[in-house]
């Protein structure tokens, strides 16, 4: 009666985790277009000394607020034009994109790797440290961004390696958060039970079991913080308590065009269209890796 | 009802406790001789230095100058300006409003573009206006704003001539400050132009200001519109023969406002950033302007109020949007 | 007259190159106070069926039929308007999760009314009073507290009864219920199943009802039609169906209820799973998972022939009457 059947062979070929997300990544045109504008913003940082027409610190008295080259009384030396000082504009925002794309990934870093710290402490530890920990995230989340690294500006006086300390220190209670919701879901998982029963360290649990199955959301908030990082370090220079002069960063040079507007329009514009451009990709990318990233969105759209 | 705030409340005492400790040591944490860097001079004579100390309560041992601290906080008192020599709290009853004024209309702007967009672009996904929002909403939430502002007075006050470029009101006008809102103020002096003058000043800023709210506010209601119209309970409402504004203003919309809500309390924490950069470009006196300008002055104890106000009320809006999240949404009120 | 026919109905997703029929050609009829069950697999089409007649099959989706007749109006040539005032009225329908498929917005109460007010225009003392019959009508216990009740206070068992409550306001002539019990226990099953049976006897309600578990109805209902891959392969009355099953199909769903398969060391089940967009085959929809299939099975589709959708259909003995 139970005559069994044969069905047609199938060797089901699965591809690998790098190509399956780069062909959900890549359905994405927008974030393919981001992710190209942003490694070129990367290049320009990177190689900013081979690039740059100019030394970005250069003041060519001569030729002080010089149009760009396409507008009348441009000159072709000067493509984007020059400043009040009669520096390259363009060699400054190349090297602006060193500078910015540094203090970014660097306060990415001095707040992920702490936040995730943190965050599985809380998560593996919730009655004693886990406690302490979330309260005094809290009240870091009391304080608005730019608030809490005015705050630490404040203490710290200007500069880079301040602003970068600063935007760290702002970011670190979502990662922090995230990590620990994270985490909490995946704790009370039967493979969590299973490594644990089969003898493994509140160490190993913590950094091999569990974290590898939080990246995904912590990888798109550290995207999201990249960006963040990059208009808050502007932002900082803008309000004068972040990079300061000659240092060419994106913000500061924005904070000392203000009172150009009238007379040298380009000397805003650019700046902030750079700005604009290089927060815009990364978000973009941002949204293609939550997408390809995330499996219960995967298959929705 | 009642249990569910206090609950609420008690959540949020450790926050603000943690607070008043930070405004506390912010000022202690500053490298350098306190007084010296309160007064700005170097190598005060001694008997100088100690009665000041004395007088700030500096040479007590810190849990008793923290209880000092709170107990005059306790009665209002948000200490001396070393600049103008006039009580903190008082310069910041007078700038307050403004900051007020200024966050109301840039989230009332938000909210009232923000909010139909989202909607409109989740119910006619993948269309053309969907596409639209989505991409507009993107560039928003990507905006250096202190950018975006001065790009705003370059074109609708310098080219167009259209806006005024800095302040809350043409200087012609002198009006009594009644509620501090130059909006109603204005209105009520009876003043000829005068309204206009105003609202024509919170034009440019209401826009800089709201942009980031707006931005976040469109795409979480269109996730949030998505998601809900998804469910089974819209399946079931369509199932009853309802008409498709009935199933979208009754059954689905509700369910998507609710996390909305929340993206919108939060928002207030980015209306109080912003409030730093757009006041500041445009000169607009209110307490985020007055923050920047106290670091540049070294004016501590204003900037170690202003910390301490920014913070009070983001943490109160927000007590106030999770017990409204409540209201709306009965299956948190009964969960513990 | 029967109360809904139904001829050639075809549902189709996907693109118009590259259709996927998740209904094809369908035929079906019910009367007027007749139990009918729909049997088969998951993706075989029951569901998509019923929310075609509902009108809640959204583009891209697309329907189409030859008829689509319930009681005299022709649903496909209505307007919307007109066709919503017989969904949820004279049809009505109940979902499998009831806790999901009621609003966790508003309360019980609000929601039965809801169609009430609509439908039957009932205001004041007269809907409260009907709502609390209706309570009472699916037994549920301290109805007039339990209007007031939030479905997430409310059991799941409880919520299924306020979803058939929503669903009889109206007294419907036709009621579909899409495996009201799946999502429940079984002790809980069972007297929903009586509660839908007696509330159908009572009210003279045709019931469809559809279920991947023969077992289930095979008490309860007159008639079964099976459904395969979108088409109905077998349509007989309950005892024919269980005594000889003539499709294949029909007869591997009933081996793989238990009490059939006493004495065998493992349950029986049919291999493989109901094709989707990109393996539909060629010939009878079956075929690659059926055991007497032949060359011609593959090669050409086999039309519904007195109740039955197979070349070789099963004899009493349950044997493939091929040569």
């Amino acid at each position: 009666m139970t005559t069994q059947v044969q069905i047609a062979d199938v060797v089901p070929s699965y591809p690998s985790p790098l190509k399956e997300f780069w062909q959900s990544f890549s359905h994405n045109k927008g974030a393919v277009v981001a992710l190209f504008i942003f490694l070129c913003v990367i290049f320009c940082g990177v190689f900013a000394g081979w690039i740059a027409p100019h030394d970005p610190v250069e003041q060519y008295r001569d030729h002080m607020l010089t149009p760009p080259s396409w507008a009348e009384g441009g000159m072709s030396t000067f493509l984007l034009g020059t400043d009040e000082l009669g520096r390259d504009i363009l060699s400054r925002l190349i090297h602006g994109a060193r500078i910015s794309l540094f203090i970014a990934f660097m306060s990415v870093l001095m707040s992920l790797i702490p936040g995730m710290v943190l965050g599985l402490l809380a998560a593996f530890f919730p009655k004693g440290a886990g406690t302490v920990i979330m309260r005094v995230m809290d009240v870091m989340l009391a304080l608005p961004g730019i608030l809490l690294a005015i705050c630490i500006i404040t203490i710290l006086g200007p500069g880079l390696i301040n602003t970068m300390i600063a935007i760290a220190i702002g970011t670190l209670p979502s990662y922090t958060r995230l990590t620990r919701a994270a985490a909490m879901a995946e704790i009370n998982k039967e493979y969590v039970t299973a490594s644990r029963v089969a003898g493994a360290g509140a160490l190993r649990l913590m950094f091999l079991t569990v974290l590898p199955n939080c990246m995904a959301p912590i990888i798109v908030n550290a995207t999201l913080g990249f960006s963040s990082a990059i208009l808050e370090t502007a932002a900082l220079g803008f309000l004068g308590l972040g990079v300061q002069p000659p240092t060419p960063e994106w913000g500061t040079m924005l904070s000392a065009a203000r009172d150009y507007i009238e007379r040298a329009p380009w000397v805003v514009t650019m700046p902030g269209v750079t700005i604009l451009v290089t927060v815009l990709s990364i978000n973009l990318m941002g949204d293609g890796l939550r997408d390809a990233l995330d499996p219960k969105l995967k298959r929705a759209a | 009802m009642f249990s569910f705030i206090l609950r609420k409340l008690a959540t949020v005492i450790p926050t603000f406790i943690g607070i008043t400790l930070v405004a506390f040591a912010l000022i202690r944490m500053i490298p350098g001789d306190p007084i010296e860097v309160m007064v700005g001079e170097r190598k005060l004579d001694p008997v100088m230095h100690a009665a000041a100390m004395q007088r700030l309560g500096l040479d007590q041992p810190l849990h008793i100058q923290y209880f000092r601290y709170i107990k005059d906080l306790a009665q209002g008192d948000l200490g001396i300006s070393l600049v103008t020599r006039e009580p903190v709290t008082k310069e910041f009853l007078t700038l307050f409003p403004a900051t007020v004024e200024l966050a109301i209309c840039a989230l009332l702007f938000a909210v009232l573009v923000g909010l139909p967009a989202g909607m409109i672009a989740g119910l006619k996904r993948g269309s053309v206006f969907d596409h639209g929002v989505m991409g507009v909403s993107m560039t928003g939430f990507s905006m250096p704003i202190f950018w975006w502002g001065l790009i705003l007075i370059m074109y609708f006050s310098v080219t167009l001539g259209w806006t005024p470029v800095s302040g809350r009101i043409d200087i012609e006008f002198d009006i009594a400050q009644r509620t501090g809102f130059l909006l109603i103020d204005s209105w009520l002096s009876g003043e000829e132009g005068a309204f206009k003058s105003a609202a024509m000043h919170l034009i440019l800023p209401t826009i800089v200001l709201g942009t980031i709210p707006l931005a976040v506010i469109a795409r979480m209601t269109r996730s949030s519109m998505l998601e809900v119209l998804r469910e089974d309970y819209i399946r079931t409402a369509r199932a009853k023969g309802l008409a498709p504004t009935r199933v979208v203003v009754v059954h689905a919309l509700r369910n998507a406002l609710i996390p909305v809500i929340t993206v919108i309390g939060l928002q207030v924490g980015s209306l109080l950033g912003g409030a730093v950069l757009t006041e500041t470009i445009y000169s607009w006196p209110g307490i985020g302007k007055w923050l920047v300008d106290s670091i540049s002055r070294r004016d501590y104890p204003v900037v170690q109020a202003g910390i301490l106000v920014s913070a009070t009320i983001f943490i109160v809006v927000n007590l106030f949007v999770d017990i409204l999240y409540g209201v709306v949404n009965p299956r948190i009120r009964s969960a513990k | 007259m029967s109360l809904l026919k139904i001829r050639n109905l075809r549902v189709e997703f996907g693109s118009l190159a590259h259709p996927f029929p998740a209904v094809d050609g369908l035929d079906f009829d019910i009367d007027r106070g007749e139990l009918v069950g729909i049997v088969g697999e998951s993706g075989s089409g029951k569901s998509v069926t019923m929310m075609a007649l509902m009108g809640l099959i959204d583009a891209p989706g697309r329907v189409t039929a030859d008829e689509l007749v319930f009681d005299g109006h022709d649903l496909l040539k209505l307007k919307p308007a007109q066709r919503r005032k017989i969904v949820g009225k004279d049809i009505s329908m109940i979902f499998q999760d009831a806790l999901t498929s009621l609003n966790p917005s508003y309360t019980v109460g609000f929601q039965i009314k809801e169609s009430l007010k609509v439908h039957m225009g009932l205001r004041g003392a007269a809907l409260e009073k009907r709502a609390l019959e209706l309570l009472e009508l699916v037994e549920i216990p301290a109805a007039k507290s339990r209007l007031g009740a939030y479905p997430h206070q409310l059991s799941g068992g409880m919520n299924q009864r306020v979803m058939i409550a929503v669903a009889i306001a109206c007294n419907p002539k036709l009621l579909i219920a899409d495996e009201p019990t799946t999502a429940l226990d079984v002790t809980i099953q069972a007297q929903i199943m009586d509660l839908l049976e007696r509330l159908q006897k009572e009210h003279n309600m045709g019931l469809i009802m559809i279920t991947h578990d023969l077992a289930v109805i095979a008490e309860m209902a007159k008639r079964i039609c099976v459904m395969y891959a979108g088409q109905v392969v077998e349509q007989a009355p309950v005892a024919d169906l269980f005594r000889a099953p003539r499709h294949p199909y029909t007869q591997a769903l009933l081996e793989a209820i238990p009490e059939h398969s006493k004495g065998a060391r493992r349950l029986s089940a049919l291999p493989g799973i109901v094709p989707g967009h990109y393996d539909r085959p060629k010939g009878c929809l079956l075929s690659p998972r059926c055991r007497y299939a032949q060359d011609k099975c593959s090669q050409e589709r086999p039309a519904l022939l007195d109740g039955v959708r197979c070349y070789y259909s099963l004899n009493a003995e349950g044997e493939s009457t091929h040569g």
